[in-house]
């Protein structure tokens, strides 16, 4: 947009090499869990936020065991019916959610916009004591026996009929859902009042617009699952009746509050990923955001109408045919504002000079798969589709397609490219192609066939099932173990990378934004050497000269 | 771009800011987003409200007679003048009179712990006439002259038993409307009172800090956030009172 080149003035700093870092600014284990640095709360989220990504694949791993054979052989319906709830829980409520606003919010918010920390250290620290108490009660659940209801919880089968332990499981939810608002919280006011001087709204990264409208689903939907979760307990202990129908209750109340939350959730999935899209596919375009103002306000199209599609979960769960009907056109609706990103996404690239390094390649892996994942939402968002695949693996397929597709994606292009500045190491490239070659097919592998098996009419949920979708499933559990020796593989070389990466400088990939032009990687405990002044827009790759070696361009001393 | 000169060095302000109006802004603005957020967490229980009232409208009616309004509208009154106590505070903070905050904040103190204590005897009452809902929960204890009728035989009984006596099929869901109701009540009133608890430990808070003279003209913002928490509170309960204890009351005068 501004035609007027500004010289991004080189950092000074002296001795980078011995610069004191935040990672090596105390050693000790109180250093690391006292801390206030949101870096280091970053570091503390990215550890927890990876042993749950674990433990939810090991269930996942054990349920794609039990569906390799019809009969169900490995597990007792029962049990099976643990493992795909415990599954769901930890993967929705513990990783995806926390994941990109946990790790890469946390360490980059205050980065991008030019700030010292986010506007309350204390509250960000007590965030992650809260997930990890929440986290320390559903961990209590797995080991004393697991809960089997779901990871949606309906009633009455949770509150009147289940003999697991819902109850703890509830609280830990309950609990963590509080680490979500006050992250949320934290982060709106960090960008509304900590933004560095000259840097406007239309002057962000697209990546804080997205932790922006992210941090407002929080805070509005978070609540009201918080209070939902809260009844639902009071209902399985002193049997209140609000939602048991032996009481006066009525249980599709239940479905409305969890789904008034949970849509809105999803959007707390995505949006982040989303945001770190834009910072991905900019780079390795080196090209200015194509349509960067319909982007930002595509974002809060999320925000509004992921709050009133809720009923599209619910369309044969006995609402009138008249809310079903305009849930199914609002859902249309919200179809539109990710497609203006996809769009634009792909526009960035047009013409751009696009090299292909890993985190480029996980964008690509996430255009594809979000692609396939949005549409199957938009089928599953016809009333006639859904009556038909409702409850079976089309509708498996299809979240996982935005979830792992998308999320999980997402969430790996941003590990890779930040990786640099939040260690100072490279990752081994190679390797990491190949890694992502592995998850990308075998994440096809897995859940490509879960469509048809849908189509076809298995249902989800069930540890057995007909003969003939054997094939399917075996193909399916086939891609589940290519998938898991992907994520293993990349868990392994980061950690590598971390004792024998090579090092990676200030700005490796040539980016622009502040993190990595203003300040070195690892950067110091307080961001930067002096506070940045911003005087152009984000992106503005057409203004720098990146032909030299841009970290050689840095020189030490003046 | 370094902060300005006269607020640089106070002890209130946090390293990460550049100054105590930009430190102020921010916990403003945090506070306002946190009522946000409460407002949908009570939002969830107002929803469950609006639709079993208009389920079971004459059972809410019932059951809200049940209630004691002299008490109820009592706290009401209680609780508004606790907000004046309160904005008083506040104004007096800004006055930087800080003699007069810490009377008014102590008067605030004692009229929440004064809502408070009313609360715990009607909740008392409540349980001793068997309004608690769960095993016990018998609603003819509680005889309404009025409105007995409706009621006849909707005692005994445990939620989990299906009474198989005559005309229990009606009374049994009398019972169960009307428990509906007393769920309600308490999860409304439980939370609003914890935000009560909350909000008094506050108070204590600030006294304490106020006693030690930590407030000056320039820095007051903890006394404006909790006067903003303890509005909000106030305003929850004048939702609440209408809501739960006067329905149906014109019916019997
Ligand atoms: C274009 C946008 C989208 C539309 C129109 C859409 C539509 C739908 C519909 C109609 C269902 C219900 C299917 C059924 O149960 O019969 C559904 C399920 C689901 N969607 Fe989407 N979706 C969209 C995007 C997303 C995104 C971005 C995510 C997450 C990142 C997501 C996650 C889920 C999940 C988790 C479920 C299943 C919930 C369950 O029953 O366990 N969706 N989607
Ligand atoms: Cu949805």
């Amino acid at each position: 947009m501004s035609a007027h080149v500004i010289e991004s003035k080189p950092l000074v700093v002296e001795h980078k090499e011995e610069q004191e870092n935040y990672l090596t600014a105390g050693y000790t284990l109180k250093s690391w869990f006292l801390t206030l640095d949101h870096k280091r709360i970053a570091i503390l989220y990215l550890l927890s936020v990876t042993t749950m990504f674990f433990v939810g694949g090991i269930f996942a791993s054990l349920m794609r065991l039990e569906l390799m054979t019809p009969q169900s052989d490995l597990f007792e319906p029962d049990n099976f019916n643990k493992l795909f709830t415990m599954h769901g829980i930890v993967m929705v409520f513990f990783f995806i959610i926390p994941a990109v606003p946990g790790v890469l919010g946390n360490f980059l918010l205050p980065l991008m916009i030019g700030a010292k920390d986010v506007a309350f250290p204390r509250l960000n620290l007590l965030s992650w004591y809260v997930y990890i108490v929440g986290a320390a009660f559903t961990m209590f659940t797995i080991v004393s026996g697991g809960v089997d209801t779901g990871w949606t919880f309906y009633t009455p089968y949770s509150t009147s009929s289940s003999q697991t332990h819902v109850v703890p499981v509830v609280l830990g939810l309950f609990i963590t859902g509080f680490s979500s608002i006050l992250t949320g919280l934290n982060f709106m006011v960090t960008i509304h009042r900590m933004r560095a001087p000259g840097l406007s709204w239309f002057r962000l990264p697209l990546m804080v617009w997205s932790i922006y409208a992210t941090s407002i689903i929080q805070i509005l939907g978070t609540p009201v699952i918080a209070v939902t979760l809260m009844m639902a307990a009071l209902e399985k202990v002193l049997r209140i009746g609000i939602f048991d129908p032996n009481l006066g209750g009525d249980p599709v109340l239940f479905q409305h509050l969890f789904w008034f939350y949970s849509h809105p959730a999803v959007y707390i999935m995505i949006v982040p990923g989303m945001g770190v899209i834009n910072e991905v596919v900019t780079c390795f375009s080196r090209r200015s955001i194509f349509g960067y103002r319909a982007i930002a306000f595509a974002n809060v199209g999320f925000v509004v109408f992921s709050f009133v599609v809720w009923g599209h979960h619910m369309i044969v769960a006995g609402q009138s045919v008249y809310s079903a009907l305009i849930f199914s056109i609002l859902s249309y609706l919200v179809g539109i504002f990710s497609a203006i990103k996809v769009f634009n996404w792909t526009a960035t690239m047009y013409k751009g000079s696009i090299s292909f390094d890993t985190p480029m390649l996980y964008v690509f892996g996430f255009q594809g798969l979000f692609l396939i994942g949005g549409l199957t939402g938009l089928f599953l968002a016809a009333l006639g589709f859904d009556v038909h695949v409702h409850d079976t693996y089309f509708v498996v397929a299809h979240f996982h397609y935005v979830m792992v597709g998308g999320l999980v994606m997402a969430f790996l292009a941003g590990i890779h490219f930040w990786w640099p500045k939040m260690f100072g190491k490279k990752y081994p490239e190679s390797i990491a192609k190949f890694a992502m070659i592995l998850v990308f097919a075998g994440f096809n592998l897995t859940f490509f066939p879960q469509f048809i098996l849908g189509y076809l009419g298995m249902p989800r949920r069930y540890a057995s099932y007909p003969d003939e979708f054997q094939v399917l499933n075996v193909m399916s559990t086939a891609g589940g173990s290519v998938l898991g020796l992907g994520f293993l593989l990349i868990a392994a070389y980061m950690v590598w990378s971390l004792v024998f990466g090579k090092k990676a400088g200030m700005n490796p990939w040539k980016a622009t934004g502040l993190e990595w032009e203003h300040t070195t990687s690892p950067p110091p405990t307080e961001n930067f050497y002096e506070t940045p002044i911003v005087n152009e827009d984000p992106y503005n790759y057409a203004n720098r000269d990146f032909t030299k070696d841009f970290n050689k361009e840095v020189k030490l001393g003046a | 771009m370094h902060s300005s000169e006269h607020s640089a060095h106070h002890p209130a302000l946090a390293h990460h800011f550049q100054d105590l109006d930009q430190q102020k802004d921010a916990t403003w603005l945090a506070m306002w987003v946190f009522l946000g957020t409460e407002i949908m967490f009570f939002g969830g229980l107002f929803l469950a409200y609006v639709i079993y009232r208009s389920s079971y409208p004459d059972a809410f009616a019932i059951a809200s007679n049940a209630l004691n309004v002299n008490m109820g509208l009592g706290n009401t009154f209680v609780l508004i003048i606790s907000s004046f106590t309160m904005a008083m505070s506040v104004y007096s903070a800004q006055m930087a009179q800080t003699g007069r905050l810490v009377v008014f904040l102590i008067l605030t103190l004692v009229l929440g712990c004064t809502f408070l204590s009313v609360k715990y005897f009607e909740y008392k009452d409540k349980f001793d006439s068997h309004l608690v809902p769960g095993r016990h929960f018998d609603f003819a204890h509680h005889h309404d002259p009025k409105t007995g009728a409706i009621l006849e035989g909707a005692h005994g009984g445990s939620a989990n038993t299906e009474s198989t006596s005559h005309e229990a099929g009606h009374s049994e869901k009398a019972r169960r409307e009307i428990q509906i109701f007393f769920s309600l009540y308490f999860a409304m009133t439980g939370l609003h009172a914890f935000h009560m608890i909350i909000g008094a430990g506050l108070l204590i808070w600030l006294i304490v800090s106020s006693m030690k003279g930590r407030f000056s003209k320039e820095y007051n913002s903890p006394v404006e956030l909790v006067g903003l928490y303890w509005h909000f509170v106030d305003i929850v309960w004048i939702f609440l009172f209408p809501l739960l204890y006067l329905i149906g009351r014109h019916h019997h005068g």
